[in-house]
């Protein structure tokens, strides 16, 4: 029987640790003889370097601009092999504040698509998706025939449950039209109270799992500096098995839903339970510092 | 046929909605209406401006049709430059017919084609340094360019290319106007918002330009020729009677047009506006900051050209009241040789019109100076104070319809039987098909000029060889004719 293909999203807050949590991720996997590709859908383009021990890779839509278009390039201009044949593509994009990131993503995974990057050979494709859908081309890996598995890297800070939340929205979406379902959320530690707890919590609201808890771990930093993931720089560190694990969990994970995401009102009601937000005194809602001395 | 009743009219319009779904029909009713002279406001009866129906034939443009087409294509030293993917540019290329005088790809520019030709890699890193590198190679190939405009296509108001940026620093370097003109085509409902945006650019980066410099000797018959586009050179044909009657023409706007006679405008005395719609937004902007008089004026057809001439003439002293009887006095005997001559042979016609800004109500006088009748008339993209000026011009129980369907105009034409439609290129082949006599009026069928006495007389001859065309007794095949009756070929121009 031949092989099928799982493609997975990470998305996630921005700073959340994405890449460095898909890196190890993918490291792990490979090392347990899975076939892997990353595609990094951010202009910034780091979601390689530490399986390519690089600084940035040169990304397609950079590599199109030199080159003049898009169908002036050959998939083995842009596709690099690192770390256990781990297969590492770039999509690139426009420095902030120019241009269109977006467009750059959509053109990008045509591009491999068309070129057949693809191949039969491969057991999984991994996006590392820049922060929050912000537009239609951030959504790329998520539409029809693309990722069908989306992870979600969040920690116990309040802005990353939100965010996680507003990308299941974003799930819903698509989920209707094409087969995309939400496969988990990862927590990857910042050290709040009760992190564990608070994220099995708003992953079971949200109809899904919290598919693995990553503690916080210095040694992930040290292999950074090295351009390394942990799994390479060290493998026996604890915190390599602690990625071992989340990749044998998604080896095996059966958990695709589509999400639940919870409102607001749900959302502020969780967090003051976990104690991570004080309630609200509506009395004080829209007062200066001023207003409450003179009221004083 | 005979001409309709109010009753019938409003029948016909219900029979025509009767096919559309309830919303698009309540909303497609606002539009349609018959006309009433009484009626002072035309909002009472008509809505216009607003969004087409997604789903309709519309036969509006965009806004970059109405700032690149329209308004700054014709201003012949200035490059103008379609940023953005190349189609928009290169298909609209030089299709306005706007004749000048100079050597093109020398002193004058207006046929060709300027475009930063988008590809993938600029939308995706931004067209900024494209944009900058096309302005100083344009500067350097055709240094006699008197300044330069951008004009956006839709990709730039996406990705928030900042024009005008490289417009100013491009300016300063080049030492010329280098215009920035933010007229994405979706922006608005039709071209018109692209007149508006256009007319802001003209004044917030030229009419200020000489403030301050009288080194520019004025007349006290200063006047500036504004909304001509010089289609098959109407403004030419024009402008000969302004001066013939002692005015001195410093502008012309902006068809056969420069940088200079737009700069140098705001010092006329009066403002002449042909056309309303697409350039009645600087006018007012003449008057408010420069004191600029303007007014509207027709030189469609002998009695409208007199009535604005004597109105004209009014704005000054008695030697151009005077000079106004002159000129009309002059061409006299010329128009009514051309009445004489195709007055016979149209008396009696009817006539359907969709158009652009002016013409759907300004030839209205001309084809009734051949005996002809217009019965129904609409705009593609006007306001409501164009139909204001409509309802006047137009007789009772007309009809009149505004952003008209292909439907909608292919069901009034089946039902009123018009023996002349006029509209656009999209239209002509339809209702030639349908045996209609046709003319594109928005480039004058490749003929022209149509303005002013010597325009006039090209008009007349053009309806007739096109209403008296032979061909339209060999529509139907021959087998299908019911009685074979030979009507005596006359011949089209011979009189």
């Amino acid at each position: 029987m031949a092989k099928r293909l799982r493609q997975c999203a990470i998305y996630g807050k921005g700073g959340i640790g994405k890449s460095t949590t898909t890196q190890n991720l993918v490291a792990a996997l490979a090392e347990q003889g899975q076939k892997v590709m990353i595609v990094g859908c951010d202009p910034k383009a780091d979601s390689t370097r530490l399986i390519l021990h690089a600084k940035a890779q040169n990304s397609i839509m950079q590599m199109a601009s030199d080159a003049g278009s898009v169908e002036d390039l050959e998939l083995e201009d842009v596709l690099k092999v690192g770390y256990r044949d781990i297969k590492c593509v770039e999509s690139g994009g426009p420095e902030p504040g120019v241009g269109c990131a977006g467009r750059g993503v959509i053109t990008a995974i045509n591009f491999l698509e068309e070129e057949g990057a693809y191949d039969e050979d491969l057991d999984f494709v991994f996006y590392d998706v820049l922060g929050d859908v912000v537009c239609g081309g951030f959504a790329m890996p998520i539409r029809e025939n693309k990722a069908q598995e989306i992870y979600i890297v969040c920690s116990g800070e309040m802005m990353a449950m939100y965010a996680a939340n507003n990308i299941a929205k974003g799930i819903v979406k698509y989920a209707n039209s094409g087969g995309v379902r939400l496969a988990g959320l990862i927590c990857n530690s910042r050290q709040t109270a009760r992190e564990d707890e608070l994220i099995m919590e708003l992953a079971r609201q949200m109809g899904t799992q919290m598919i693995h808890f990553v503690p916080r771990d210095n040694v992930v930093q040290r292999a950074e500096i090295r351009r390394m993931t942990v799994i390479e720089y060290e493998p026996q560190a604890k915190q390599a098995q602690e990625y071992r694990d989340l990749a044998m969990k998604i080896i095996n994970n059966k958990n695709l839903v589509i999400p639940t995401p919870i409102t607001m009102d749900q959302l502020e009601d969780l967090l003051m339970e976990f104690g991570v937000m004080e309630e609200v005194d509506e009395s004080i809602v829209g007062k200066t510092a001023q207003d409450e001395a003179v009221a004083a | 046929m005979t001409a309709m009743t109010r009753e019938q009219t409003e029948a016909l319009i219900q029979e025509v909605l009767e096919v559309y779904p309830d919303k698009a029909k309540k909303d497609r009713a606002k539009h349609l209406a018959v006309n009433d002279q009484s009626i002072e406001k035309s909002s009472k009866c008509i809505t216009s401006n607003r969004k087409s129906l997604p789903g309709v034939m519309t036969i509006r443009g965009c806004a970059y049709a109405g700032s690149r087409g329209v308004v700054w294509g014709p201003i012949k030293d200035m490059i103008h430059i379609s940023h953005g993917p190349v189609g928009c540019g290169q298909y609209s290329r030089a299709g306005r017919r706007n004749y000048y005088i100079g050597t093109t790809g020398v002193n004058a520019f207006v046929t060709m084609n300027f475009t930063s030709d988008f590809q993938e890699k600029d939308i995706v890193f931004g067209g900024d340094k494209k944009l900058a590198k096309l302005i100083g190679e344009i500067d350097t190939l055709f240094p006699l360019n008197k300044g330069i405009s951008v004009q956006s296509e839709c990709p730039i108001g996406l990705i928030g290319d900042d024009i005008e940026a490289v417009s100013k620093k491009a300016s300063k370097e080049l030492g010329k106007p280098v215009i920035p003109v933010r007229c994405e085509g979706f922006r608005g409902v039709s071209q018109s918002l692209g007149h508006h945006l256009a007319n802001d650019a003209i004044r917030d980066y030229v009419i200020s330009a000489r403030d301050g410099d009288n080194s520019f000797v004025t007349t006290p018959y200063d006047v500036a020729v504004i909304g001509d586009y010089n289609i098959g050179g109407d403004a030419w044909s024009s402008r000969t009677l302004l001066e013939e009657m002692g005015l001195r023409v410093v502008a012309q706007w902006s068809g056969d047009g420069t940088l200079s006679e737009m700069e140098l405008t705001p010092k006329v005395k009066l403002n002449l506006i042909h056309c309303y719609r697409s350039m009645n937004y600087i006018a007012r902007h003449m008057e408010e900051k420069y004191s600029v008089p303007w007014m509207e004026y027709n030189f469609f057809g002998p009695t409208k050209i007199a009535e604005s001439l004597r109105k004209i003439a009014e704005q000054f002293d008695d030697t151009i009241k005077a000079g106004a009887e002159r000129v009309i006095e002059r061409y006299k005997a010329e128009y009514e040789a051309v009445i004489a001559k195709y007055k016979p042979r149209l008396e009696g016609k009817k006539v359907m019109l969709f158009i652009g800004g002016l013409r759907p109500r300004h030839v209205i006088g001309a084809y009734e100076d051949l005996g002809m009748e217009v019965v129904g008339t609409g705009y593609e993209f006007a306001h409501n104070d164009d139909y204001d000026r409509t309802i006047k011009e137009m007789g009772n129980a007309t009809l009149l319809y505004d952003d008209v369907t292909g439907y909608e105009f292919e069901e009034f034409v089946k039902k009123i039987k018009p023996d002349l439609i006029g509209s656009g290129v999209k239209e002509k082949y339809i209702f030639q098909k349908m045996g209609v006599p046709f003319r594109q009026m928005h480039s004058w069928d490749y003929s022209g000029p149509y303005h002013g006495y010597d325009g006039f007389a090209i008009f007349a001859r053009d309806m007739d060889m096109t209403i008296n065309n032979p061909c339209w007794n060999k529509i139907q095949a021959p087998w299908k004719k019911a009685v074979a009756k030979e009507e005596p070929v006359r011949a089209a121009a011979g009189g």
